[in-house]
């Protein structure tokens, strides 16, 4: 049986780790690759990196923290942020990364998913949406950390971006996002319901509980989480035993020592 | 030296470094003559079926390809690398492979109650003892991200199975050959068990 996968994220500024708070308070905290290795010792399944100043800032930073993360760690990597031309992608995925996201580019020119889908194939190409409640049962794609509003319905967009050759939808909601009160369980029923690819759902999660909700109510194949398990309120096995308890499939097997 | 070879697709740099890790010295290359020379060889892979063809055969890889496979030497395809090996494939249109094995690459049948692709950490069943297995418990959870899976024309070459919607052959072995759809370089301890074992398979 398919596991439920735990990816904890990591926001990357300027080659160092931050957390925000919904996107604003940033606090520093510590080195990727470090953080990278210590989450793979513990089995995380994945990893994500969200470069978070991306679309202003030199993008050499995060190829080099996916590059020296990609020598040490031998697990499923995906960087997001400020990804918007074929030429992006190519550079994150040599460096090693497996998967990139695209967010505010394929809002852009939606073509670019199709476009990155055919040459990159459509296991590497996550399209990444930022959804706020606009009214009961209907949530509205925002994008510049939540300030601009597109006009764009958020389960018909999922929708046509797997049309366009997704492989994966990294669902978050800017409502949640920060406030460690849970998962928009209904946008991401809606969403995961919508589509026949992964949804992996993110924003809000401030207890185990909220994961288990993340799988069981809000059906995420994934759940992406940041702060607690970077400020270390709960360590990757404590989630997972306690969703393995639960009757949550997860991968219990402790994983690989660092080389 | 253990070969990877590079026929522009994906990401090859994990594969060199898992190598590295477990200290096995590999090379990322399209030259014929560095895999003739190699003492292993790596087609690793990701991508679409047809592009990777197209680019083998743009890169003069296909015959390396065939004749490290037929001169004896310890050969593992990843992923694509492992469906490339297989006669034809069903991704986008009918598209033909190497054709080293009988079989064909089929769709995973799409719906609400199966995602595709396939994403995450399955289990692999042993069917058979593999030498590139030694050290890995039957079960164990590997990585996985595909679309498309190998039914190949003769089963007895299946050396693991795994469940999604159907049982599917995960891996293969034959003689020298071992080719796998999970990513051994992506699969943390008992991937980088793998990949050990490969290096040391004579």
């Amino acid at each position: 049986m398919l596991t439920k996968r735990i990816i904890p994220c990591l926001d990357v500024k300027e080659g160092r780790v931050v957390k925000g708070v919904s996107f604003v308070n940033l606090r520093d905290a510590g080195d990727p690759v470090e953080a990278a290795v210590g989450y793979d010792q513990e089995g995380a399944d994945e990893l994500c990196f969200l470069d978070i100043t991306a679309s202003h800032e030199n993008r050499k930073t995060i190829i080099d923290v996916v590059e020296r993360t990609a020598a040490r760690v031998f697990m499923p990597v995906t960087v997001g942020g400020g990804v918007r031309t074929i030429e992006d992608i190519r550079a994150l995925l040599n460096a090693g990364a497996d998967k990139v996201s695209i967010n505010t580019a394929a809002i852009q020119r939606s073509e670019f998913v199709r476009e990155a889908a055919q040459r990159f194939g459509t296991q590497c190409i996550v399209v990444a949406i930022d959804a706020k409640s606009v009214a009961p049962d209907r949530w509205e794609i925002f994008t510049h950390g939540g300030r601009k509003q597109t006009g764009l319905d958020v389960v018909e967009w999922a929708t046509r971006m797997e049309g366009y050759g997704a492989g994966e939808i990294l669902l978050t909601s800017m409502d949640q996002d920060g406030r460690q009160t849970g998962y928009d369980l209904d946008l991401t029923a809606a969403v995961s319901g919508a589509v026949s690819i992964p949804v992996i759902a993110s924003g809000g999660v401030g207890t185990l509980d909220h994961l288990y909700d993340g799988f069981v109510k809000g059906n995420a194949d994934a759940v992406l989480a940041a702060s607690i398990f970077h400020f270390r309120t709960y360590t990757i096995p404590q989630a997972k035993a306690y969703l393995r308890e639960r009757g949550v499939p997860v991968r219990l097997e402790f994983p690989v020592k660092a080389a | 030296m253990i070969a990877i070879i590079d026929y522009g697709m994906g990401n090859l740099r994990s594969v060199s470094k898992a190598f590295e890790a477990v200290g096995h010295q590999a090379i990322v290359t399209r030259d014929a003559a560095a895999i003739r020379n190699a003492s292993h060889v790596v087609l690793p892979g990701v991508g679409a079926f047809g592009d990777c063809m197209a680019n083998l055969k743009q890169y003069g890889l296909i015959e390396p390809i065939k004749a490290a496979i037929q001169s004896g030497k310890p050969f593992l395809g990843i992923c694509l690398g492992f469906q490339l090996l297989f006669t034809e494939s069903e991704e986008f249109g009918r598209h033909e492979g190497l054709d080293l094995f009988p079989g064909k690459v089929r769709a995973f049948a799409k719906g609400q109650a199966l995602k595709v692709p396939h994403m995450g950490w399955n289990q692999v069943n042993i069917q058979r003892p593999c030498p590139l297995f030694e050290g890995i418990a039957d079960g164990s959870n590997w990585y996985f991200v595909h679309s498309f899976f190998v039914d190949p024309g003769d089963k007895q070459i299946t050396a693991t199975t795994t469940n999604y919607g159907i049982p599917f052959a995960s891996s293969i072995w034959k003689d020298n050959v071992v080719a796998c759809q999970f990513h051994p370089e992506k699969s943390q301890a008992v991937g980088l068990q793998l990949i050990k074992n490969f290096g040391a398979w004579k």
